[in-house]
């Protein structure tokens, strides 16, 4: 019996029989996602725009309501970007740049985000999940009228998972009875309660916060500015340890009250309750409509291993972090940009298998940055001790009169990816006086170029960048192409082109993977170098 | 690098004793905790080098005995 857990914003994928279902033996499939939120969607979508065959299962037949992931970040943006939904994205969204920090109801300061110039997205957006979902689907189904082999099968439920060495059996229960298929690859997409980590015995380690959050959308003509406003110990009634104000698009603002661990849920999500606490942080006078509403809890812990030989996980179900920072949702599309070239390039034989083994090192390296990040902004929002609330205390009392304490001030560190320095895909630095920001490891910075971007222009193969110098048009090592993209530092007037990329070098050439993320870097073209670090690059060669 | 001075640094330093002691006059235990974090935070601040700092703290940890 497929009982619904939760209502749906838009239903993307109803149930349709398959043919696997009628089939006499299991059919085994490349690759199977279980879980068709962002992250299981955008692994069949960066799969599918391969040419891999992808079958996503989801035991809902569309999108969740409810804002969830509201900020999405300027990585996230760029890697929507090279999937084809950033522009859409980036128009639905809301884009803020103020944002005020209170203490009780004093303001302490502001700060504007004010992003550096010369990245084509802004430093992140507001844009509500379901929206998020919506467009990656929507990408999905133009991708498939290419002929892109992505299937979505909505109101397929795995109840359970048998693993194999070569192979994943799957138990199916649909509206039309169970079946069973096979994948030659498993990757776990479904959320923090990941019923795949339980079938499979699987633990997480970390640390579980005590506490909770109601979170409410609602929609308000109101004189509210686009600005993030974040309360430290707000004191309107019943507010609890902080509060959070953002925007939305279409009128409607979330905001986030962190109510404490020791509450009655069935209390505090009645209306009336709910609005107890928004007219006393709105006012009487402010006119609303709640949206939605949910109570939810977090913790900050992750799998000790994302890879299980034929299963791998990623997002929630991999990793969990508190909401400060917005690293959730952010740094599981990471895991999708980290994981889907590789599996490409295995399920095409042009790498080897332990190449996968790279996505555990890469990924659980920004998972620990992401929960050390949280769990620190987590305790300066709620002391632990009275220690600890002391200096929390002093610092806000002086970071309103005193710029230095500003940057001591966490009610969240912002979402950026995580550079892979020394980890075993990462190969050499031989550009003297290189810019520490491109250093190999790190995400490439954007910067303008002619009347472009330069993210842009690198696509999602693996290139090679030369500026001010040249090198040959295509290669190919070991059966994967690499194509070189040329650049002039006078393509950019800015001098944005030659500050985040030369340095004080005269020419560079990059070695860029299909991330986007740098993995060596050299002056001149030097042919067996280039081979060599990409070899490595694809787990081909020992460091 | 590690600066930390441990020799004597303050010109006059029973003045600045008492002075320490006078901006504490009249504050609660709770208030004078408060203006100790503060202080803290703001001469961590001036001196910034991490290593003199991490030495600091090291020589401030309580005694083993």
């Amino acid at each position: 019996m497929l009982q619904d857990r939760y209502s749906l914003a838009f239903k993307l994928y109803p149930y349709a029989r398959s043919a696997d279902q009628d089939a006499q033996t299991p059919v085994r499939h490349p690759v199977v996602v279980v879980g068709g939120g962002p992250i299981g969607i955008a692994t069949a979508l960066d799969l599918g725009l391969q040419g891999v065959p992808v079958v996503l299962l989801d035991d809902h037949e569309g999108v969740g309501k409810g804002s969830r992931a509201l900020c999405f970040a300027k990585r996230t943006m760029e890697i929507a970007d090279r999937y084809g939904c950033g522009d859409a994205m980036q128009e639905k969204g809301v884009v803020w740049n103020v944002g005020k920090v209170f203490h009780e109801d004093r303001k302490v300061f502001e700060f504007n985000l004010l992003p550096e110039e010369g990245h084509r997205y802004p430093a992140f957006i507001n844009l509500p999940q379901p929206h998020f979902e919506k467009f990656l689907v929507e990408r999905v189904r133009a991708a498939q009228a290419d002929g892109a082999p992505i299937e979505l099968r909505g109101k397929n439920r795995v109840t359970a998972v048998a693993v194999h060495d070569d192979r994943v059996t799957l138990e199916i229960e649909t509206p039309d009875g169970p079946y069973q298929m096979e994948a030659e690859w498993l990757i776990g997409c479904d959320g923090a309660s990941s019923p795949l980590r339980g079938m499979m015995g699987l633990e997480f380690e970390g640390r579980v916060f005590k506490d909770s959050f109601l979170i409410a959308d609602i929609r308000m003509t109101a004189d509210f500015p686009t600005e993030r406003w974040f309360w430290f110990e707000p004191s309107f009634k019943n507010a609890g340890a902080s509060a959070l104000l953002h925007k939305q698009p279409d009128g409607v603002w979330r905001i986030d009250f962190q109510i404490g661990w020791d509450v009655d849920r069935q209390e505090e999500m009645k209306e009336e309750n709910i609005r107890r606490r928004l007219d006393a942080m709105l006012g009487n006078d402010v006119d609303y409509e709640i949206v939605w509403s949910s109570i939810y809890t977090f913790q900050c812990r992750r799998m000790e291993k994302f890879r299980h030989g034929r299963v791998i996980f990623a997002g929630d179900a991999a990793h969990q972090v508190s909401p400060f920072g917005a690293r959730g949702a952010n740094s599981g599309i990471q895991d999708v940009d980290n994981l889907g070239w590789k599996l490409g390039l295995v399920h095409k034989g042009l790498a080897p298998e332990r190449l996968l083994d790279s996505y555990d090192e890469e990924r659980i390296h920004g998972a620990d940055e992401n929960i050390l990040n949280s769990t620190r902004a987590t305790d300066f929002i709620t002391p632990k001790s009275k220690i600890s609330h002391v200096f929390r205390n002093a610092v806000l009392e002086l970071a309103e009169h005193h710029a230095f304490a500003r940057p001591l001030v966490n009610s969240g560190r912002l979402s950026v990816p995580c550079a892979y320095d020394g980890l075993c895909l990462t190969g050499d630095d031989a550009l003297a006086g290189g810019p520490r920001q491109s250093r190999p490891g790190t995400p490439c910075p954007d910067a303008p170029v002619q009347d472009g971007f330069l993210l842009r222009r690198l696509g999602t193969d693996f290139t090679l960048l030369a500026i001010d110098t040249d090198a040959p048009k295509e290669m190919t090592v070991d059966g994967i192409g690499l194509r070189c993209v040329t650049a002039r530092s006078g393509d950019d007037p800015t001098g944005a082109l030659a500050a985040r990329y030369l340095g004080d070098a005269g020419s560079a050439i990059y070695l860029i993977r299909p991330d986007q993320h740098i993995v060596a870097r050299w002056e001149r073209f030097d042919e067996t170098a280039v081979q060599f670090a990409l070899r490595r690059a694809c787990a081909k060669e020992d460091a | 690098m590690t600066d930390l001075r441990l020799t004597p640094n303050i010109p006059d330093a029973d003045s600045f004793y008492a002075d320490l002691l006078a901006a504490h006059e009249g504050l609660s235990d709770d208030e004078s905790a408060a203006m100790n974090a503060r202080l803290i935070l703001i001469l961590a601040n001036h001196i910034g080098d991490r290593g003199t700092l991490a030495a600091a703290l090291d020589a401030a940890r309580p005694v083993q005995r």
